[in-house]
């Protein structure tokens, strides 16, 4: 018999151009993901070297890091402005399809490459943006790059990389109401540490994983990077296939698509180099109190003793004390939205406990859909209504307040409710606050003004 | 690429861990369409105060540490967002290598590729190199894979062909296109299910003109 695989080994053998296991190996790349940000310099090293886009068909732009989330044909920022514009040109002399501000395709660039279709289970997927890690669900090894690797990837279609190590995470139990694919992987992060999945791809099994839908699988694998690791991932199976089918670029022949698709599992979990056992049947909805996304406790713990240098640097900087709860943090802002948590699942189940409610008195609540497609799908369901009744400000699609690059920020020393991904030191505005958690957990902190647990309290 | 082999410089130790790509260089400054010119925002938000003013106790703003070359810093440098600002900003600061505990995946990479070399030791031998001040010199021997401190050799490990790069001073596009044919030949391999591409339709309607 030969010896089992993982379902990482499978794709990533099916890609080696050439070079050996342990050292650095030429991969091809199967779908190059572009924004505004990253792509610049890129463009114009090729420009300076003489050097083409080799694949344009296998490359697809989008706008969604600086775009202003109110008025989209309006940018202010002049700089930020020409990061647009310079996109814009750069798609149109080097060939590449651009999803622009304002289109139909246009949104956050995790989101819009699965809701085209573009993000396919066995592709290599990259994109200078680390979150790339999101489109792993689909049974896909993606992963972030800087730059120079982007202008890499425009020029030969390939990428240098050394093969990680593999990590098997069994995620088993039943999920308490109220706890979310969100609390899970803030978990995994908070109980082992930031940096603990460093140099390993993840991949995650088990029923409470084979039950997921694909915006929950979404959300578990565009945190890894979270935890230092740069791909997680899902084996795809009949929810994957449905999601993919009938998208702009999906297969047109699904049957031979999945019947090729169907090779990529693992063969059992003797295949991976770690497995790490992980039962929800008691987790609580979790809340980040630091700086970083391994400072992170459940709804009913108490803020830690600091046990270094790191931690007391934190507390200064959150302005928080050890032994309190989550509970007593005094919230001015909540944040709905993001390639973690911007989809339309997302923003359905914080309408939900929204719904018939007010958030409280002097707290700013902004929603930011993560496309163009998904804000017309709320739309349609009437959610923007729920959002805006409950006080909340509905935007257009981008990147928004998780990164604060566009005007969309939280103020020096306000404290943020967000659905988004990293809670660094100024990460949503110099001086702000953020505090992570699920849709459902910032709905509901919005409305009281501070985090409750949402498994016990009727709002 | 400029080519690295052996040379010695002054280090600024900044001893904490995580320290993420946010803060190496915030998100207001990537906005830019260059690769240079980060350098005087490198660690923004600790090194200059809200009117941004240099704050005179931060170690990169003593006129003694301006020009440091070596960064000393914990375990998990470099972690977060993927910006390859953080390596230019770096670079155009003036260091030429950071020796830290460990790295986050994406900016150890970013680092290969702009000839900043990324030095991984023990947790004990960075402690050590640690107590470096700015009468300190360290030495690096890339071809050796050594960093000497007050008289000790401490081996690091980089992978050969990251080294061979960094001592040759060669670009990676160059490598790869020595690869070509093999490519092509892939290329031609690869599964096709009828998908509709990007630029597919852009390419029929350029055809029906």
């Amino acid at each position: 018999m030969s010896k089992p695989q993982t379902m990482f080994d499978k794709i990533w053998n099916q890609h080696v151009i050439t070079g050996k296991v342990g050292e650095p190996q030429l991969m091809y790349v199967d779908l190059h993901l572009v924004h505004e940000v990253t792509s610049p310099q890129a463009f114009e090293g090729l420009r300076e070297n003489q050097r083409r886009v080799r694949r344009p068909d296998k490359t697809f732009a989008t706008m969604d890091h600086n775009v202003p989330t109110k008025d989209v044909f309006n940018v202010k920022d002049a700089i930020a402005k020409k990061q647009m514009t310079t996109l814009q040109h750069n798609a149109e002399e080097f060939g590449v399809t651009l999803a622009s501000v304002g289109t139909e395709d246009q949104g956050i660039i995790h989101v819009v490459g699965p809701q085209l279709g573009l993000t396919q289970p066995g592709k290599i997927i990259v994109c200078g943006d680390s979150h790339t890690s999101t489109h792993g669900a689909f049974g896909a090894i993606a992963f972030g790059i800087g730059t120079s690797e982007v202008e890499h990837v425009f020029a030969t279609q390939t990428i240098w990389q050394q093969k990680p190590k593999t990590m098997g995470i069994h995620i088993h139990g039943d999920l308490q109401n109220g706890v979310t694919a969100k609390d899970i992987i803030m978990a995994l992060i908070g109980q082992n540490g930031f940096d603990y999945f460093t140099g390993y791809a993840i991949e995650f099994y088990g029923n409470v994983i084979d039950a997921m839908s694909m915006e929950e699988r979404m959300t578990m694998c565009n945190m890894v990077i979270e935890g230092g690791a740069k791909m997680g991932q899902m084996k795809p199976d009949q929810t994957t296939f449905d999601y993919v089918r009938g998208r702009k670029y999906a297969p047109r022949d699904m049957a031979a698509a999945i019947d090729y698709w169907s090779q990529f599992y693992t063969d059992d979990p003797s295949a991976y180099d770690q497995v790490m056992d992980f039962d929800v049947s008691t987790l609580a909805p979790y809340v980040t109190w630091g700086t970083n996304p391994g400072m992170a406790i459940p709804i009913d713990g108490q803020f830690p003793e600091p046990k270094d240098i790191n931690d007391e640097k934190a507390y200064k900087y959150v302005g928080l004390t050890p032994g309190h709860s989550p509970e007593e943090i005094k919230l001015g802002f909540a944040f709905f939205g993001s390639c973690t948590n911007g989809r339309l699942a997302d923003l359905k189940a914080a309408a939900n406990i929204l719904k018939g409610h007010h958030i409280a008195p002097g707290l700013t609540a902004l929603v930011v859909p993560g496309s163009i497609a998904i804000k017309e799908a709320a739309e349609a369901i009437g959610l923007d209504q729920i959002f805006k009744d409950a006080g909340c400000d509905w935007r257009m699609p981008g990147c928004s307040a998780c990164l604060g690059m566009n005007p969309d920020q939280v103020p020096a020393g306000v404290h943020c409710a967000s659905t988004s991904n990293r809670n660094f030191e100024g990460r949503q505005g110099a001086g702000s606050i953020t505090h992570l958690a699920s849709p459902q957990m910032v709905a509901a902190a919005a409305i009281h003004g501070h985090f409750i647990d949402i498994r016990k309290e009727a709002i | 690429m400029e080519k690295f082999t052996v040379f010695e410089g002054k280090p600024a130790v900044i001893m904490r861990n995580d320290i993420d790509t946010d803060q190496l260089i915030p998100k207001q400054f990537l906005k830019n369409i260059l690769k240079t010119g980060y350098g005087i925002s490198l660690f923004y938000d600790w090194r200059y105060d809200e009117n941004g003013k240099p704050r005179p106790d931060f170690i990169l703003n003593k006129p003694e540490y301006k020009d440091a070359t070596i960064l000393v810093a914990g375990t998990n440098f470099g972690s977060g967002s993927s910006r390859e600002h953080a390596a230019w900003a770096l670079t155009d600061f003036g260091f030429k290598t950071v020796i830290a505990e460990g790295f986050g995946p994406i900016f150890y990479m970013n680092a290969t590729k702009n000839g900043l070399l990324p030095i991984k030791l023990s947790h004990d031998d960075v402690q050590f190199i640690g107590q470096a001040t700015d009468q300190d010199r360290i030495k690096i021997d890339l071809p050796q894979q050594t960093v000497t401190f007050r008289g000790k050799a401490f081996h690091f490990d980089f992978e050969e062909m990251y080294r061979y790069k960094f001592i040759n001073g060669l670009d990676d596009i160059d490598i790869t296109l020595q690869h070509e044919a093999e490519i092509t030949q892939f290329e031609n391999k690869l599964p096709d299910f009828a998908a509709n591409n990007p630029g597919d339709m852009s390419k029929s309607e350029l055809e029906k003109v």
